[in-house]
């Protein structure tokens, strides 16, 4: 037995590790994204983990700038991004719904998007709601792109899309998402009843493989250690742990 | 140095102000914010560093505020900002919506004394497009790329936390070095501290890279757990259940109103409207 939240961490640890990276930047409020980066080191790959939010230990030196720098030059493969809604060409909208800013549905706001999606060298966006309210044919406001046009400085786009139902796949020549897994207990015609945007399907599209029993040992044991102090709710939530007092 | 008190240091802040805060893992002062509720500040302009948390809710929900200009107004695992929702809602507040390095790369233009600075991204968000401050160029060097230059920020007045201050009146916040870039580039700056130490940071090689020249600051008061509920450093931590009480209190106007008669005017009289 696993939960969804175990699920889709290994799901992205997969896709971590489907190309070279050397260097991850987590943002805010990304419990499962962390934890999935963090599944990545216990198993022993050789990455470096920059956690924004971590406060004792935090990789910044320079000020909370130094992350933007960092990505800047090209020196983060990896970030995970979000949105409030997310459309078929990638388009993030963490602003909100209705008239700008936001006057029917305010999100926070749109935090690193408008810069991290153009220059990390990809991003795995990860939203675990998946309904036609979140996955829409086109966003209300773009915080962030999906794709620029030519004379635009953009060193990466999304990779994936990760869903509490599925895995969509983005291909940014033309700027449309392929579904490429489906979790357990969903099909196609699920996913497509629930998605907003329309997305190519290739074939047989596989179910979402399972976490492993050593997968889980290890996001309910080190990785649940290391993530306590960053994200308490979640590690009580999902791995029934509370941090010391 | 001679620290002021916390009221001495909300009354210096004027209304209308553009006052800019750290989030809630940067060191906000979150007794400053209470300071300024109970003295019933009026209209201020908000800057989050780069984006806004607790104190900015706060304030917005005591009437404190007029504006916001911020990458994001959150609560972290506690969820969205309720009062900042509602009053954007009701009209009772204006956001100027910007992404996280905008905010930093318009105080680096101000620290350095130049009038803008360029920062790739931002072409093809709607941001960009509710900026007509922000302008795109092509690159004066040659390559056609086209890029976005941002206008100098400098705030009226920046506040935040340090962990403390020492006889010379410089302060200390370690590894939160944005708080230094934020000192450098405001007007003025206001600090308030855990507790004043004998010495100066300065003649320290260990503690001068995580310490601001008292050059840049004004004035320094004594907060104890000033930054609470959000954490400081290794001195505290995040209060959670705190902020989820506050997030639960305060999806109504009633319940913050409640919220603030217990946490921040703390059986004080309350500043007349």
């Amino acid at each position: 037995m696993f939960k969804p939240e175990e699920l889709l961490a290994t799901t992205i640890a997969r896709l971590i590790r489907e190309a070279p990276t050397r260097h991850i930047a987590v943002g805010a409020a990304s419990p499962i994204p962390a934890a999935a980066c963090w599944l990545c080191v216990k198993q022993g790959d050789p990455l470096r983990l920059s956690l924004l939010h971590k406060r004792t230990g935090n990789p910044f030196t320079e000020g909370s700038r130094e992350l933007f720098d960092l990505t800047g030059q090209g020196r983060v493969d990896l970030f995970f991004l979000g949105g409030g809604e997310i459309d078929g060409q990638a388009n993030l909208n963490l602003i909100g719904t209705g008239e700008w800013p936001g006057m029917a549905v305010r999100f926070p706001g749109s935090f690193g998007s408008a810069f991290m999606y153009y220059m990390a060298g990809r991003t795995i966006l990860f939203r675990e709601e998946h309904s036609p309210r979140v996955l829409v044919e086109r966003v209300a406001h773009i915080s962030a792109p999906g794709v620029s046009e030519p004379g635009v400085f953009r060193r990466g786009h999304a990779q994936a899309l990760v869903t509490g139902r599925c895995v969509f796949r983005f291909h940014p020549e033309r700027a449309r998402f392929s579904l490429a897994s489906v979790h357990p207990g969903e099909s196609v015609e699920s996913v497509r009843a629930m998605t907003g945007f329309a997305f190519d399907v290739e074939g047989e599209v596989p179910e979402t493989p399972a976490p492993t029993e050593a997968e889980l040992a290890l996001l309910r044991g080190a990785v649940c250690d290391e993530m306590l102090e960053t994200y308490p709710e979640f590690c009580a939530r999902v791995f029934g742990r509370k941090a010391a007092a | 140095m001679t620290p002021i008190s916390l009221e001495a240091m909300a009354a210096s802040i004027p209304d209308g102000a553009s006052l800019a805060l750290p989030p809630d893992n940067s060191l906000p002062s979150v007794a400053l914010a209470k300071a300024l509720i109970r003295r019933g500040a009026k209209g201020l302009r908000l800057i989050g560093v780069p984006i806004s948390g607790f104190a900015t809710d706060i304030l917005i929900g005591a009437g404190c505020v007029a504006e916001v200009e911020t990458s994001a107004v959150t609560l972290g695992e506690a969820g969205f900002a309720p009062r900042f929702t509602a009053a954007l809602k009701e009209g009772r507040i204006r956001i100027r919506d910007a992404t996280c390095p905008a905010m930093h790369t318009m105080l680096q233009a101000a620290e350095k004394g130049v009038p803008f600075m360029p920062l790739r991204g931002l072409i093809g968000s709607d941001i960009l497009a509710h900026r007509p401050d922000w302008k795109v160029v092509e690159s004066p060097f040659g390559t056609g790329e086209k890029i976005a230059l941002l206008p100098a920020l400098q705030p009226d007045v920046a506040a935040f936390h340090a962990v403390m201050a020492d006889s010379a009146g410089n302060v200390w916040v370690g590894r939160r070095r944005e708080c230094a870039t934020l000192a450098h580039a405001s007007r003025r700056v206001l600090v308030t501290v855990e507790r004043v130490v004998e010495g100066n940071f300065l003649e320290d090689e260990r503690l001068c890279p995580g310490a601001i020249s008292a050059t840049y600051v004004e004035a320094v008061a004594i907060a104890e757990r000033g930054a609470q509920p959000a954490a400081l450093l290794d001195e505290y931590g995040f209060d959670t259940a705190h902020v989820l009480d506050y997030a639960r209190a305060a999806r109504t106007e009633a319940g913050f109103a409640e919220w603030c008669a217990r946490h921040v005017f703390d059986g004080r009289a309350v500043a007349a409207e």
